[in-house]
């Protein structure tokens, strides 16, 4: 077993893990945020995304251990519980960004570390282009690349992060 | 995923002695290749010796006339680097077009050239710039070092600490990505460099990354897309495989290192 502390949604976290623990795993069976989904379980579809330190990451393909000393946000971290939704929640809920719903939370992380790195006008070419780890088998893009667009530009406005 | 033990080292000296003490050893530094063999089975290595928390294993500055890129240096760091971009911006170019962005945000350049997956990009580069792999032990040039499928130079104990890339007059890189995977189908690395050209063929090659010397040859006496021309790459020693014919593939090695010749030369 190994030792690990992490901050996850702002909380300190401390557990005792079999090393080969995956974050998904710790997060979901652990800690019970059961918002990150396992879609692929390959590192392909995306359902999986986190924020480690900041940076979107495919939470089946990283070790718990290596989330050791690090920040983690889960899609559960963007808005606190009762408060209003995240800025790109929002979007997503307001231009129907979803069919069956499994992507989207993966979707949704992949989309706020989106605008991070570049910005909050982003044209569908580029948002296309960098769901290209996120897979929707509704095929229900249309919908998801107006939610970015729109969720881009409303995180220029709102405090959460 | 079989069990196994952990180790977090904090320099290169311990995890090279973690490395001898455990036999059959892996190192681990963005685990984007490593881990999800691991979740297959098909690697179930006892000690796992885990290299991202290595200080400054993970540099990207420029040392004399060389490009000079650690180990643990991520995908998105290389392809968002200034140094990089003003130095080699087709280096740049190809981390950038790796994997996806999550990927990108954890994959390293040493995982990579570590791995020599045969449909890996880093290969190319490495091949067609003529770096050198360094390593805790030794300096290995890039012809050197590729060894066939999933092969390296590389010892059970050794462990690439950087990477040196001398700087070319031009280059680029094409990549045709497999419709499905989004691994290269083909990738063409086209470096210009002082002394010669360098023509590096990943994905295509049933024994890895390789050269192309008539193409080479031709480009040498001049630079341009047009002395390609009737020289057709033989598909022998291709791989053939659901995604497409050796011939398929023989045919795309020329479409692409022509699109890299022209692309190199837009760059001026």
């Amino acid at each position: 077993m190994a030792k690990i502390s992490m901050i996850v949604n702002g909380n300190p976290v401390n557990a005792n893990v079999d090393p080969r623990t995956l974050l998904v795993q710790f997060l979901r069976e652990n800690l019970r945020l059961t918002g990150t989904h396992v879609g692929c379980d390959t590192s392909q579809c995306g359902a999986c995304v986190v924020h480690l330190d900041g940076k979107a990451v495919k939470s089946c393909t990283t070790l718990a251990v290596m989330a050791d000393g690090h920040e983690v946000k889960t899609i559960e971290g963007l808005a606190a519980d009762g408060a209003p939704l995240h800025p790109m929640q929002e979007a997503f809920r307001e231009h129907h960004g979803l069919q069956c719903g499994f992507c989207t939370p993966g979707m949704i992380m992949t989309a706020v570390d989106l605008v991070h790195r570049k910005g909050h006008e982003l044209t569908d070419e580029v948002i296309r282009e960098e769901l290209e780890g996120n897979l929707c088998r509704c095929t229900g893009y249309q919908n998801i690349v107006a939610s970015i667009a729109a969720g881009a530009k409303a995180m220029a406005k709102s405090d959460l992060a | 995923m079989y069990e196994f033990k952990y180790h977090r080292p904090g320099t290169v000296r311990q995890a090279a002695n973690l490395l001898v003490k455990n036999e059959d050893a892996k190192l681990i530094a963005g685990g984007h290749t490593l881990v999800p063999v691991m979740k297959q089975r098909l690697a179930s290595p006892p000690h796992l010796v885990d290299l991202s928390h290595i200080e400054g294993l993970d540099t990207i500055e420029m040392k004399g006339r060389s490009l000079v890129i650690g180990a643990t240096a991520k995908h998105a760091e290389v392809a968002n680097s200034a140094i990089v971009g003003e130095a080699i911006p087709a280096l740049a170019e190809l981390a950038g077009l790796i994997g996806d962005p999550a990927v990108r945000h954890r994959g390293t350049i040493g995982g990579s050239l570590a791995n020599n997956d045969p449909t890996a990009d880093y290969p190319a580069a490495v091949l067609a710039l003529g770096a050198t792999i360094v390593t805790n032990k030794r300096r290995l040039k890039a012809e050197e070092y590729f060894q066939g499928l999933f092969s390296t130079a590389l010892e059970a104990d050794e462990i690439i600490t950087k990477v040196m890339f001398p700087l070319a007059k031009k280059a680029a890189y094409v990549k045709f990505r497999n419709q499905a995977s989004r691994y290269a189908l083909v990738g063409v690395f086209v470096a210009k460099r002082p002394s010669d050209v360098r023509v590096a063929v990943t994905g295509a090659g049933s024994d890895g990354v390789f050269r192309v010397a008539a193409f080479e040859e031709a480009l040498k006496k001049r630079f341009s897309h047009k002395v390609l021309d009737g020289i057709a790459v033989p598909p022998e020693g291709l791989n053939s495989d659901l995604h497409g014919s050796a011939e398929y593939r023989a045919h795309l090695i020329g479409v692409l290192t022509r699109r890299a010749v022209e692309a190199a030369n837009a760059k001026d």
